[in-house]
């Protein structure tokens, strides 16, 4: 198996699922680039490059490039959706869901309760995420409890290249909407992928580490920090198991209360602003489910609760630290 | 290098592996010991297994500490009779050490995985080795299995051969449609294969449903078997662990699959997590949960094999024996008094149905003797 970019990965779940299926169709700004315009053709392929190269191969009828208005084109894919297409609408930073809320709280994630089960809305949003990037406050929040928040709608956080590739083919194939997060630091973040189509189910967690110790249950990038906090630990004799639940919406509560009742022990490490996100939401399954099996607080590795800074320094203080997770396992290890 | 002094280095096991570490020394300084003996256990990403000696020799210096990473070809140990003096092995190692240059990592972002196309256009991946002129061995794996599992057989056949491995279809990186999925249609795979790279007749070495597939070629198509080594083959009677079967289909995570696979060996340890993962992301390819049920249901259907030939091993015709580890959860090997016409069996202790990877020496030792008499 050969090395691959979890940009290379996400390229390669598009163009297979394009080829497999002719009603899939990718949309957003500047996804090919230069549409309508006598310049370069696929200049782009997307602001970071993810796109580039399936216009060539499947022409401007399936990779629309659209003007920028966000309300317009995730409408315009939720309808397309429910009317045969499968459309993968980028929107290129989470961060400006805002202005399509109508368009996915109240109708794609609607469709097929309002319509008596009849409506299926096979719609994905491929979205970047996460801090790290010095992108400023508003290109850098995580923003996926809130979709998690909402029923009708499935979300999903891939933490690798591998994971990246097998998520997003599941989530093409899924008949719901699908909110995508991609994490903007990790697109170089390279893992052995497979060339042939794979899927992984969603609200199936993973657990990248064993240990009888303490359990860490960590999304997105931040599994990358918890399985190295877990590799050091361990040489000091504090076993952790990591869950990357993959998907929040579904969670996969079982995994994660059956491996709370064996240690006895939480640490839940969460990129999102602390107030009513998924670490608050896991310790509230925690607790309600398996009081009786902790032997210490829930600890959370959050940033503070505040914009993400634009001033480097600023930005580093905030995002959750390896230091603050082992600090964290650590005191509750003893 | 020096006369007399024994480099033991870090092996490479399957293409992917550049380095590995000592997870213990079985044996220290001033330790004589014979071929097979294991010398230490190594760690790798994918597998702990142990490192054996190939020759007999007397252990003169540890290198490398356990659990230090090092890349492959890497010096770990020093071997050499009393009357090379401690002055020549530090010179030795001071050369080893100066001269030595850790594989390219080139190496491993691109393993050279070659693939033939059958005639009705299926595709089939493979993966050749070894000493052109030598005779040809094809190495063919069982259910559920993948060329990579001979990575301790054939870089070490290589020396001498010229050794072809292949993924079945519906397995590793073939096609993932296996037609009827019964023996025949795969043993007509392989042989189909076999026509794809110009090879007429080879030596087959199968394990599990690979040995039925090269028992059934040997039976049905001798001109394509010069020799046939079954490796805890299916064939030869009705039983199989289903449980084995069935939970490698059902498995869907990694606590569920460990135990399936622990059925592999008679020394469950060896299952690791990266086998473990390597396995499930097996699964997940499209197609495969359908190749798996459908060899499955032609293979073993009711919970026996469908495809015995003990009856008809009289006209075999082309030399075979049969390699069985003892422990073997899978397809139980036979007993003392079991005789099998026209079939050498050697029974190997310790080890389980995954005896080749289990006993490495020992197979490909009499897998090397077997083959040169054939051929002589």
């Amino acid at each position: 198996m050969a090395k691959k970019s979890m940009r290379q990965a996400i390229n390669e779940a598009l163009a297979s699922e394009m080829r497999r299926d002719p009603r899939v169709v990718i949309m957003g700004e500047d996804i090919s680039g230069g549409m309508g315009a006598p310049g370069e053709d696929d200049a782009w392929g997307g602001p970071l490059g993810v796109t580039k190269g399936l216009m060539p191969e499947f022409g401007r009828g399936r990779v629309l490039d659209t003007p920028i208005t966000e309300s317009a084109f995730v409408g315009a894919a939720a309808g397309a959706a429910a009317s045969g297409l499968r459309p993968v609408a980028e929107l290129m930073f989470v961060d400006f869901m805002g202005v399509c809320f109508d368009q996915i709280f109240n109708q794609a994630a609607k469709f097929r309760y309002m319509f008596g089960g009849k409506a299926v809305t096979p719609l994905v949003i491929r979205t970047m995420f996460g801090a790290g990037l010095r992108a400023a406050s508003q290109h850098s929040q995580c923003l996926y409890p809130i979709f998690t928040h909402i029923p009708g709608l499935k979300v999903v956080i891939p933490s690798s290249a591998y994971e990246a590739k097998g998520l997003l083919i599941q989530a093409i194939r899924d008949d719901d909407p699908v909110i995508f997060f991609e994490h903007k630091a990790m697109y170089d973040d390279e893992a052995e992928v497979p060339d042939e189509a794979y899927t992984i189910p969603f609200g199936e967690a993973n657990i990248t580490r064993e240990g009888d110790n303490v359990t860490v249950v960590a999304f997105g990038r931040m599994v990358q920090l918890a399985n190295q906090v877990a590799d050091k630990l361990a040489k000091d004799g504090i076993e952790c198991t990591v869950i990357d639940p993959r998907t929040t919406s579904p969670l996969d509560e079982d995994t994660i209360l059956e491996e709370v009742e064996a240690t006895g022990r939480l640490v839940i490490v969460d990129e999102a602003s602390p107030r009513c996100n998924m670490a608050t939401d896991i310790s509230a399954l925690v607790a309600q489910r398996a009081f009786g099996a902790l032997k210490a607080p829930i600890r959370m590795v959050t940033p503070p609760h505040t914009p993400v800074p634009f001033a480097g320094d600023l930005e580093d203080l905030y995002i959750p630290k390896p230091e603050q997770i082992e600090a964290a396992i650590r005191e509750i290890a003893a | 290098m020096s006369e007399g002094i024994d480099a033991i280095t870090m092996p490479k096991w399957g293409l992917a592996m550049t380095e590995g570490m000592v997870a213990e020394w079985h044996m220290s300084s001033g330790d004589r010991y014979s071929r097979g003996d294991e010398i230490a256990d190594i760690e790798t990403a994918k597998i702990t297994n142990a490192l054996e000696a190939t020759k007999p020799g007397l252990m003169r210096r540890i290198v490398v500490e356990p659990d230090e990473m090092v890349p492959v070809g890497a010096l770990l140990a020093v071997a050499a009779e009393e009357s090379v003096s401690d002055e020549a092995i530090d010179a030795f190692v001071t050369e080893f050490q100066s001269n030595f240059v850790p594989p390219g990592t080139e190496e491993s972002s691109g393993p050279v995985f070659e693939h033939a196309t059958l005639s009705d256009g299926r595709s089939v991946r493979y993966l050749r080795q070894g000493t052109t002129g030598g005779a040809t061995i094809v190495l063919v794996h069982g259910f559920g299995g993948d060329l990579n599992s001979w990575m301790f057989n054939q870089p070490a056949l290589a020396e001498q051969f010229d050794v072809v491995a292949l993924d079945l279809p519906g397995h590793g990186g073939s096609s993932k449609d296996v037609g009827a999925g019964d023996v025949a249609a795969m043993s007509q795979a392989v042989a189909e294969f076999l026509e794809a790279i110009g090879v007429r007749a080879a030596h087959f070495v199968g394990h599990s449903l690979g040995g039925a597939c090269a028992l059934h070629l040997a039976l049905t198509s001798p001109a394509r078997v010069a020799s046939a080594t079954l490796v805890c083959p299916a064939g030869l009677g009705p039983d199989i662990n289903m449980e084995f079967v069935a939970g490698y289909i059902d498995a869907r995570r990694p606590r569920q699959l460990r135990p399936v696979l622990e059925l592999l060996f008679h020394e469950p340890g060896l299952v690791s997590r990266d086998m473990i993962d390597d396995v499930l992301k097996f699964k997940r390819l499209d197609g495969v949960p359908e190749a798996l049920a459908t060899i499955a249901g032609a293979a073993f259907a009711g919970g026996r094999q469908s495809h015995v030939m003990t009856e008809k091993l009289g006209g075999l015709t082309v030399p075979a024996q049969a390699i069985w580890g003892l422990s073997d959860h899978i397809v139980p090997a036979p007993d003392e008094a079991a005789e099998f016409d026209g079939l050498t069996v050697h029974r190997l202790e310790e080890t389980g149905h995954s005896v080749h990877m289990e006993a490495p020496s020992k197979v490909n030792a009499l897998i090397t003797e077997f083959i040169t008499a054939a051929s002589g």
